[in-house]
């Protein structure tokens, strides 16, 4: 039960941050030209290596208690933020995001800077996009995958998830060449908002020195609450937003 | 300078996001289920309660922005 979860949500959770640097590296790409966007992406991915490697072994070595303590403070800020822009974008209180017009917007900015070379990068405006884009969604895939391998001791089954999550991501982008309008973002955002949620729910508790009843076995139960509390919060809010639009 | 700047507030978007109060309370939360674990077994409750009052507490503040 543990590692289907796992794997899920590192999934999810990191094929959304993948489908966000893939809109920018294509908008680059594609107008400004591959070579430079590609060695954005390419620096970007060796930064995040390094981040990693030196994380993923530091994390392993900490005790159990401590670190489901932190990790799941963390994961429930970062899931309760998810959460609420969800529930905000799917009661109407919030403009659903769009990929198609972040692509397009990314296009025309791409279109109109001007190009310059430093030493090996012919377009350092593509190289520094692509790179930005990588590096700061990268990083939340990193974070997402380190903290829930090294909660269930497995950092390399998470990592398998997320690189899985990143490949099909741009196998996909790479098929279509253009913005992954048609994927659920905002359904994926709502669920991996009530996983993170979820998940630091039950791993912060542990760490406090709480025991669930039931131990492990309550953890579906856990993700069912917080479904509930959320979908909850959007019926009440979509009255609310109809009675405040009339 | 700037970029330290942009860096750190890259990391306190990352962790805070919009509502800082959300974080504020999911530390007392986790506080107050560690200081009732001393006395009881029975402490795991206190954690999903808050979590509901916090996105509840998140989502009217922002509701409220939007309506003013």
């Amino acid at each position: 039960m543990g590692t289907a979860f796992l794997l899920l949500s590192v999934f999810l959770a990191c094929a959304v941050e993948a489908v966000e640097a893939l809109t920018i590296v294509l908008a680059v790409g594609l107008t400004r030209g591959w070579r430079s966007a590609l060695q954005g992406v390419a620096a970007g991915l060796l930064l995040l290596a390094a981040v990693v490697a030196g994380l993923g072994p530091a994390l392993t070595v900490l005790p159990l208690k401590a670190l489901r303590l932190v990790v799941g403070g963390l994961l429930l800020t970062f899931g309760l933020q998810w959460l609420r822009k969800a529930v905000l974008r799917a009661s109407g209180y919030k403009d659903l995001r769009d990929e198609a017009a972040a692509y397009q917007r990314g296009v025309a900015a791409a279109k109109t800077a001007a190009a310059s070379k430093r030493s090996v990068v012919e377009d350092w405006y593509a190289f520094t996009l692509s790179f930005k884009g990588v590096v700061l969604e990268g990083l939340e895939v990193a974070f997402i995958a380190l903290t829930f391998g090294a909660n269930q001791h497995d950092i390399p089954l998470a990592a398998v998830a997320a690189v899985a999550a990143v490949l099909t991501v741009c196998a996909a982008g790479v098929a279509i060449k253009a913005p992954l309008a048609r994927v659920p973002e905002n359904t994926m955002k709502f669920a991996v908002g009530v996983m993170l949620t979820g998940f630091g729910t039950f791993w912060g508790a542990e760490g406090a020195g709480a025991e669930w009843p039931g131990g492990d076995a309550s953890l579906p139960l856990v993700l069912a609450y917080v479904l509930l509390v959320a979908l909850g919060a959007v019926w009440v809010l979509k009255r609310r937003h109809a009675a405040w639009a009339r | 300078m700037g970029k330290v700047k942009a860096f750190g507030l890259f990391w306190y978007d990352f962790v805070f996001g919009d509502d800082p109060l959300v974080a504020v309370l999911v530390v007392a939360a986790l506080a107050g289920t560690a200081a009732l674990s001393t006395h009881t077994t029975a402490s795991w409750w206190l954690l999903p309660l808050v979590v509901a009052l916090a996105l509840a507490a998140t989502l009217a503040r922002a509701v409220g922005k939007k309506e003013e």
